[in-house]
């Protein structure tokens, strides 16, 4: 295997299918071209333990400085991809240069939707995603004593929380009905909209910012007519797929570059991993945002590109870190399946399973990583777990060690 | 500065320098110890950050937490009695040194 892998974006899945097509066995040369100025670094502590402490927290680097030239990966840093030509097989850099390639792979990830309403441009209206967005947001967090949040998803929530922690006062905007609307089930919304509201975040639903005035601190006004006072705006109000570059070539994107089972696009020499991939499984369109899907779906196309190919269907999972409250979710539930409660959500640790025809297709825990640890083994078995086995094994994790992983 | 001696699968062993404070996870993959994942930042939220303790060093070690405890069921080697999370082991103080033994997968 000496062809030539081109990756683009040395992110999470861009990092990991270099690494991996060494693993494998690839001999051929690696490339990783990122617009990024640092090598290439952890995203989750970024809306997390970085905004929570006091003590500047060091940035974590996704592998050892020495890692890349260890593993002859070449790391393009600060250089972005401007063209592809498919025919030539040749991608255009930002620096002037053209490298070609045999087989070329984005993994471009995702950018955040902007709040577009009048006053966004402000500086202290500061979106989260990057390591400059997290330093920036952390210098502006010294000294704040109000602070609003556009939108109530995992990292506006993420931050509201280690916000509302160091003892700033914490409005969250949330133009849909119910937080983290897009993410988890109707009865944990309602929970984690408690949870926070009992730690003291005012915590408004069906109100979105309507715009910001920026005098010496931000007026922000509601899509309800309410004026909030604060010296950070900070949204999370969803991201975009970065398919800009992937489109411009003529590749078919919708909600991501579209490809299938093995992360291919209609190019046979071209494929998609991480955020920014839109996968065929089983007929259904998936395309997720999360580490665990970058990763495994690099390593799967690693594998692909080292001559095993199969499909990629692991069990997607999510954790989420809201203050004390710590989300972990297994398996991808959608709004139409029924859930069953294991535990007691008063107490503060439990889970919800959720079924679709009474199979177990996805489990949400909070405060309970014994039960995540046994959803994830169950779901990957791929057995059928029906609600009558929930109601009756004492535990998740009494049904994964009672049901035999071979059979 | 404590130092942690990290034992690969085929026997060879590799000692890492980490600041006081500083974490078994964060230390391995700063620097390039292999069969160290930490795919989660250091949050006890993957297990891909798997280790085997000493059992001599394993004394030392304050128990796991709740969170640690139940992750440790969801590590892809198998787990034993000195099974941690490299993320929640952190060196200093009275641990200057602590030996580990990296299990043959983390995912």
């Amino acid at each position: 295997m000496s062809e030539s892998i081109l990756i683009i974006g040395a992110g999470h899945a861009g990092v990991q299918l270099a690494e991996s097509l060494r693993e494998h066995g690839h001999d051929g040369p690696i490339t990783l071209v990122d617009q990024g100025a640092q090598q290439p670094y952890q995203r989750p502590p970024l809306s997390k333990d970085f905004v929570a402490s006091h003590q500047a927290p060091e940035m974590l680097p996704l592998r050892s400085e020495g890692f890349y030239a260890q593993q002859r990966i070449e790391l393009l840093t600060s250089v972005s991809a401007t063209a592809v030509d498919r025919a030539a097989r040749t991608v255009d850099l930002s620096n002037g240069e053209q490298l070609g390639y045999d087989r070329m792979v984005f993994a471009t990830g995702a950018r955040n939707r902007e709040l577009a309403c009048p006053g966004a441009r402000d500086p202290r209206v500061i979106g989260l995603r990057t390591l400059n967005d997290a330093e920036n947001l952390r210098q502006k967090l010294d000294g704040a004593q109000r602070a609003v949040v556009a939108g109530a998803g995992f990292i506006g929530l993420e931050f509201a929380a280690a916000a509302r922690a160091r003892g700033i006062d914490v409005t969250v905007l949330h133009s849909a009905s119910r937080v983290l609307n897009r993410s988890v089930s109707r009865r944990l919304s309602e929970w984690f909209t408690k949870a926070h509201r009992g730690d003291g975040i005012d915590l408004r639903l069906s109100e979105g910012v309507q715009s910001i005035d920026a005098h010496d601190d931000l007026q922000v006004h509601s899509t309800e007519g309410e004026s909030y006072r604060a010296d950070l705006v900070v949204y999370g109000i969803g991201v975009l797929p970065n398919v800009d570059l992937a489109e411009a070539s003529g590749l078919a994107c919708e909600n991501g570059i579209l490809v299938d089972a093995s992360l291919r696009t209609s190019d046979e020499r071209v494929y998609a991993v991480g955020d920014c991939a839109n996968v065929d499984r089983g007929g259904t369109r998936v395309r997720l945002e999360s580490v665990q899907n970058a990763t495994d779906q690099a390593r799967n196309l690693a594998r692909t590109l080292c001559g095993e190919p199969a499909a990629y269907s692991e069990v997607a999972w999510f954790w989420s870190v809201q203050g004390r409250h710590r989300l972990q979710i297994a398996g991808l539930a959608q709004p139409s399946d029924s859930s069953m409660l294991l535990g007691d959500p008063e107490s503060g640790k439990f889970s919800i399973a959720q079924l679709r025809d009474g199979q177990l297709v996805a489990v949400e825990s909070v405060n309970r990583p014994a039960d995540h640890a046994a959803a994830r083994k169950l779901l990957s078995r791929g057995e059928s777990i029906t609600d009558a086995m929930l109601a009756s094994a004492g535990s998740l994790k009494e049904l994964a060690c009672a049901t035999p992983a071979a059979a | 500065m404590p130092i942690i001696t990290f034992e690969q699968p085929n026997g060879t062993a590799t000692d890492v320098e980490v600041a006081e404070g500083g974490n078994i996870m964060r230390a391995a993959v700063a620097n390039g110890i292999a069969g160290i994942v930490g795919e989660c930042g250091g949050q006890a939220m993957c297990a891909t950050c798997h280790v085997y303790v000493h059992p001599e060093d394993a004394a030392a070690l304050p128990e796991p937490g709740e969170d640690e405890d139940e992750m440790l069921d969801c590590t892809t080697a198998e787990r034993t009695g000195t099974s941690r999370l490299g993320c929640q082991v952190v060196l200093g103080g009275a641990l200057q040194s602590i030996r580990v033994a990296v299990p043959s997968e983390q995912v």
